[in-house]
């Protein structure tokens, strides 16, 4: 059992090892300091993914700010009291949009911000990737706080702590390192979304900071650069992949060292 | 008056009933033992008295807990205040994911019992000082709790429950996962804690019982059989059922 465990555990870090290995491979060629800096230019003039890389950035940064909040709030209401009817509505809606494939949401927040306001924007490509982010971070959530153990809690109370002040003192500093591990999931997962970005952030050649136009990113940069038929740009493309694979590693280990186990 | 005084006391866990018409009166500074076998209902009863059993959705509560003369179970009674007043130490120890020191500080802050910084810390130290915990572990308040030994934590609930000054303490089997020497070390505390509060304690062991209480109290499928001085009650009890339990003649 060990030795099947183990097997398959070898298994799985060989196929990502494969994985990266191959990325690094095909995208360390075009990698330069030019390619991280510079905006996109005709074929054959060079350019980079310096806006997109910062376009992701903010459209993750704003998402993040609304999603992982939302998420946990929603989560830890969900594990505290959410055993009666409205919790298991909310749970329900919550599985329903994890399993809805990310265009979806594209499609909506193009139907509904885009179209009512005429506009490619920021904000609705960083209103896009909330809906993704909320309902993940909401299910790891009530998971994480679901496992903090009721005689902890009853410590708290027992010293006449009101339930608020229990669960924000308590519960979600004792749950803290797993609901990073779910907050982390989702950032990881639309900062690789292409699909709904397409329809509300929709993309740009410049670098832009302004929240109410169009703004490029990094998933959507690889896509235009790889369906382009000009194999200078399909390098570019892998050399984009392995930038944002990098990121997300960073972010990652980031997190980790920020809601490490202190206690 | 009696500090706790509980009457005809009916506890219900949905439908089935823990607790059968429980009397009991416990004055001021007294140490009440809580001896009978598993699932008799001592860990239930004790919980009401803090009303730590409101946590529990499904239990119903019948009959009067009366402390320093007013009812716990009136609907206008302040439960965090109560539980304030009622400290509780577990019977497995539970420390907070946090340093020492913040483990102590905890109900001090959340109680703002405390005046300024410089108070916080003497508070948390006479805690930890009264509950004979301060010399291991004043080099290291800044660590976490979980860094303690199971003896050492039991302590620090100790402590973290003096930390509120609160009026009573309730115990549930305080020394229950402990060694003997630990167990030792809780067992002082208690004959030393009995100088200020109104202790009552649950525990499996005889000898304990003996040793640090005043009265001894028993029960049995969730009535209370019989209650009396604790040498009385280990030499000379009033019921054949008592005697069974305690020279362990029993099912
Ligand atoms: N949360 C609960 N829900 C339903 N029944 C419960 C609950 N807690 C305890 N009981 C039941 O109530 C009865 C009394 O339990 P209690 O924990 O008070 O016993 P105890 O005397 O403390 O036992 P022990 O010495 O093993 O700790 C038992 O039959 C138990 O199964
Ligand atoms: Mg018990």
């Amino acid at each position: 059992m060990t030795t099947l465990t183990a097997a398959c555990a070898f298994g799985v870090i060989a196929v990502l090892i494969f994985v990266l290995g191959y990325i690094a491979f095909q995208g360390i060629s075009s990698l330069s300091w030019q390619f991280l800096v510079q905006t996109p230019k005709p074929v054959g003039e060079g350019g980079g993914i310096g806006n997109a890389i910062v376009g992701s950035l903010i459209l993750l940064g704003l998402a993040s700010c609304v999603g992982i909040p939302l998420g946990i709030i929603i989560g830890t209401y969900l594990a505290e009291m959410g055993d009666g009817w409205f919790g298991t509505i909310v749970r329900f809606v919550a599985d329903t949009m994890i399993g809805i494939p990310s265009i979806v949401f594209g499609v909506f927040v193009y139907a509904v911000v885009v179209l009512q306001q005429g506009y490619f924007s920021t904000l609705a490509g960083a209103l896009s990737l909330a809906l993704i982010m909320i309902p993940i971070v909401t299910r790891t959530t009530e998971e994480m706080v679901r496992l903090v153990p009721k005689s902890m809690r009853e410590g708290a109370l027992a010293l006449g702590a009101p339930q608020w002040r229990v669960t924000k003192d308590i519960v979600i500093p004792a749950a803290m390192t797993g609901i990073a591990t779910g907050a982390m999931l989702a950032v990881a997962r639309v900062l690789g979304e292409t699909a709904p970005l397409l329809f509300t952030a929709f993309g740009s050649r410049f670098y832009n900071i302004y929240l109410d136009e169009p703004m490029a990113s990094m998933t959507v940069q690889i896509y235009n650069y790889a369906i382009s038929p000009f194999e200078e740009w399909h390098a570019k493309a892998w050399a984009a992949t392995l930038v944002l694979v990098t990121l997300i590693l960073f972010i990652n280990i980031i997190v980790r060292f920020l809601t490490r186990r202190k206690y | 008056m009696s500090k706790i005084s509980v009457s005809d006391l009916n506890f219900f866990y949905g439908k089935a009933q823990a607790l059968h018409d429980i009397s009991i009166d416990i004055p001021e500074r007294e140490v009440v033992a809580f001896i009978g076998p598993s699932g008799c209902g001592k860990s239930t009863f004790l919980r009401t008295l803090n009303r730590m059993n409101d946590t529990i959705p499904i239990a119903r509560v019948e009959g009067k807990v009366m402390i320093d003369g007013k009812d716990v179970y009136e609907p206008n009674t302040d439960v965090a205040s109560l539980r304030r007043k009622v400290g509780m130490v577990f019977q497995k120890s539970n420390p907070f994911p946090k340093s020492i020191f913040e483990n102590v500080a905890y109900g001090i802050r959340i109680n703002g019992i405390h005046k300024n910084r410089a108070d916080l810390y003497e508070r948390v130290e006479k805690a930890l000082n009264d509950a004979a915990l301060l010399g291991e572990v004043k080099d290291r308040m800044n660590t976490s709790a979980f860094g303690l030994s199971g003896g050492q934590q039991q302590r620090l609930c100790i402590a973290r429950a003096l930390a509120v000054q609160p009026e009573v303490i309730l115990m549930d089997e305080p020394a229950s996962a402990l060694d003997p020497i630990a167990t030792q070390k809780i067992e002082e505390l208690i004959v030393e804690l009995k100088k200020q509060y109104t202790i009552a304690i649950v525990t499996h062991n005889m000898q304990q019982a003996a040793r640090v209480s005043d009265r001894t109290a028993f029960f049995m499928l969730g009535k209370l059989v019989e209650v009396n001085p604790t040498q009385k009650m280990f030499t000379n009890p009033d019921e054949k059922l008592t005697e069974d339990y305690i020279t362990g003649r029993f099912g």
